[in-house]
């Protein structure tokens, strides 16, 4: 296929790893930051490719992932309230809260839709006006612009029917945490392509000086990903830590100015929980005036509810990189996609259900 | 007639693991597995590793296959086929996947209240068209009508009778080390037109189902003296569940190959703009034939002389390590574990 194929040349692939192999001197651990570029890497196999000196750990980049619990079962109580129909991503489904998932709400007779864009959430609203729709608004600013526009539109139209229950959360603050973490091991990032299409590259530049990291905007495809490590690696070796861009076909320096000012026009930066990880400052979306009249938390009184993780998932530490899923010990027996304990076991994005998926039980053999 | 195990009155699934059906009992994965594994092996008899599509019964020194299987897909009509060559194709598919050469089939019409007269004859129209095709009669029926709002319009059963040809023994349990799989054709059209139609996706060109009836097919290369060891079509979860599934049952490893597996172009579009794994989506028209070695070229050969296999393909071997687990080797040449999805794949979120 066009536009994929190229991106995933076995001889190419290849030549790049050469390459990377001959620029490694030292060790280094690498952490990219999106759950597509870990499916990516542990799909192809790409970390098989790497010399023995460069580790690539896996960020909190899954939006699923990151929900946190407390979230999850508000979505759950919202979604098991007569007459509302709860509109999902489907990924999210399958996230287990504290004692179910929308999967079991739903076969006790909740409606619960997958949708493919907020879009379609908000023609549910218009077409069941004597129904309360609710969207899942999970995503990091990739997915902000379509849910701004949804709620923007729904707004316009006085759908007073229609809700959102928030759960954005943005990228630089979380990588902010995590190097300033005393448990931090990132010496480089690969970026998230995506999330930068919208939001641009400005931010990481405060980053990479502060911090003293590379930062390299990459895309999904295995040459992509290979690019940004090599890139990535030539920066570690100089000494040099700037923002470069590896997915400039999709990425300019200033990015998606229509779909940010859509996304001020509607959010507001917020504190935000992220699961395992806890709250962190500055790291969200919430509905500003006058969209907060489609606060789902608000509408539904759940606003004060609040879970506690539970102790033994350790998924908080995959998602800052500090280990390996693998190393969890619940990994592959008390911790499988069909009985999940944390959310990265769920998503297609997460890092536990990319390593069982794709490497299975026989990870954790080698791993020990 | 295998022996029945003593049945417990308690409910072998632990019920706090899954108090109640959850589509994925139906979604052709793990819990689906689970389900057969767990409540009606034990319920039933039988042993898991000869699961199969259907069943093969000595009856006065024939031996018969007999399968059965329902419909319930939404929207009846879809681009490639409806509900109703739907069912004979996928019965006659079980029956074929046994080696059997279809004889007849039964229906069963579960119709809602309101479903409209001439929907009916349509369906009823493409079941005789593509029973005739297939060379299947359908000799019997039963006919239920639900509630309004208790159905999706139309629901079909079938069940299909067929006989095995002297000689033939196909199942998970003559798979071979060093056997060849071979994949009839590419992957991944039934799951994506339906979901196009069912999600109101729009694609540039229509994605046609790949529904049709590979009795002929298979019929041709058990004529043909090939040393079939085992046949498996690929339905709900894919080319990959059923690997996965056949190396399971049969205790053997799989080694393939992704880059051999053919897939449309349409096909791996949509699946990359859902976020969908194209080895896990549905088919309805093709099969994977586990075959002796020395058989392999002159399978592949008459396979792509036929119709329903022109794009027939060796996509891997029985070799490896670890029994019961299929690698595949990546489009970049790394090698990863290929595994049964819990559920249905669901569309990701970006």
């Amino acid at each position: 296929m066009k536009f994929i194929d190229e991106y995933r040349d076995a001889e190419a692939a290849r030549r790049y790893a050469r390459l990377i192999a001959n620029r490694t001197r030292r060790p280094w651990t690498i952490m990219e930051i999106c759950g597509g570029q870990t499916h990516a890497i542990v799909k192809f196999g790409i970390d098989e490719l790497l010399p023995p000196e460069l580790t690539l750990i896996h960020g909190p980049g899954c939006p699923v992932c990151v929900t946190p619990l407390e979230l999850i079962d508000k979505a759950l109580a919202i979604a098991a309230a007569p007459g509302v129909i709860f509109c999902s991503f489907g990924d999210m489904l399958r996230v287990p809260g504290s004692r179910e998932d929308l999967f079991a709400v739903k076969a006790r007779g909740g409606d619960v839709r997958v949708v493919y864009s907020p879009m379609d959430a908000v023609a549910l609203a218009a077409a069941h006006p004597d129904r309360e729709v609710v969207f899942f608004a999970v995503g990091f600013e990739t997915t902000a612009p379509a849910t701004a526009m949804a709620v923007y539109q729904a707004h316009r139209a006085t759908l007073q029917n229609f809700f959102l229950l928030v759960s954005h959360v943005l990228v630089p603050p979380a990588m902010e945490a995590i190097l300033s973490s005393p448990m931090n091991r990132v010496q480089g990032f690969l970026a998230a392509g995506h999330v930068c299409t919208i939001m641009g590259t400005a931010e990481y530049g405060p980053l990479a000086a502060r911090y003293r990291v590379p930062i390299v905007v990459t895309g999904f495809e295995p040459l992509d990903i290979l690019q940004g490590v090599y890139l990535c690696v030539r920066q570690l070796e100089e000494g040099r830590a700037e923002v470069e861009n590896q997915y400039a076909r999709a990425v300019r320096r200033a990015g998606n100015r229509p779909a940010q000012a859509l996304i001020r026009e509607v959010f507001t930066v917020v504190d935000r929980k992220w699961r395992g990880v806890g709250s962190i400052p500055a790291s969200g979306l919430g509905l500003r005036p006058p969209y907060d009249a489609h606060d789902a938390e608000r509408r539904f009184g759940v606003a004060d509810r609040h879970t506690e993780e539970p102790a033994e998932c350790e998924s908080g530490l995959v998602l800052q990189g500090v280990k390996k899923p693998t190393e969890c010990p619940a990994f592959g027996t008390r911790c499988t996609p069909e009985r999940p304990m944390g959310a990265t076991m769920v998503s297609s994005e997460g890092a536990c259900a990319a390593y069982y998926r794709y490497r299975g039980v026989a990870a954790k053999v080698e791993a020990r | 007639m295998s022996e029945r195990p003593p049945l417990s009155l308690a409910c072998p699934l632990p019920i706090t693991e899954t108090p109640q059906i959850l589509l994925a009992h139906g979604g052709g994965g793990k819990l689906m597995r689970q389900l057969i594994e767990r409540v009606f092996v034990p319920a039933f008899g039988g042993s898991p590793e000869r699961l199969h599509d259907g069943a093969v019964l000595g009856v006065n020194g024939t031996r018969v296959a007999l399968t059965t299987d329902s419909y319930v897909v939404r929207p009846w009509k879809f681009p490639g086929g409806d509900i109703g060559s739907l069912a004979v194709h996928g019965t006659v598919n079980d029956l074929a996947m046994c080696g059997a050469k279809p004889v007849a089939l039964t229906v069963g019409f579960i119709l809602e209240e309101g479903f409209p007269m001439a929907s009916l004859w349509e369906v009823v129209r493409s079941m005789r068209e593509a029973s005739a095709s297939a060379g299947v009669d359908i000799v019997t029926g039963d006919t239920k009508v639900v509630d309004r709002g208790k159905g999706d319009g139309i629901y079909l059963n079938t069940a299909g009778l067929g006989l095995v040809p002297p000689g033939v023994v196909i199942g998970p349990d003559r798979i071979r080390p060093g056997d060849v799989v071979l994949l009839s054709g590419d992957i991944g059209r039934h799951g994506i037109a339906i979901m196009a139609v069912r999600e109101g996706l729009e694609f540039e060109s229509a994605i046609e189902s790949d529904s049709a009836p590979l009795a002929g097919l298979v019929a041709a290369l058990v004529e043909a003296g090939i040393e079939v060891h085992c046949l498996r079509d690929l339905t709900r979860g894919g080319l990959a569940s059923a690997l996965v599934e056949l190396a399971q049952s049969a205790r053997v490893p799989l080694a393939v190959d992704e880059a051999a597996v053919p897939v449309r172009e349409e096909v791996r579009g949509a699946c990359e703009m859902l976020g969908l794994d194209p080895l896990y989506v549905a088919n309805e028209g093709r099969f994977v034939a586990f075959v002796a070695p020395q058989d392999a070229p002159r399978a592949a050969a008459l396979m792509r002389a036929h119709p329903l296999g022109q794009q027939a393909v060796e996509i891997g071997r029985v070799a490896g390590d670890t029994p019961g687990l299929v690698s595949l080797k990546s489009a970049i040449g790394s090698s990863r574990i290929l595994d049964m999805l819990s559920g249905e794949q669901l569309p990701r979120i970006c």
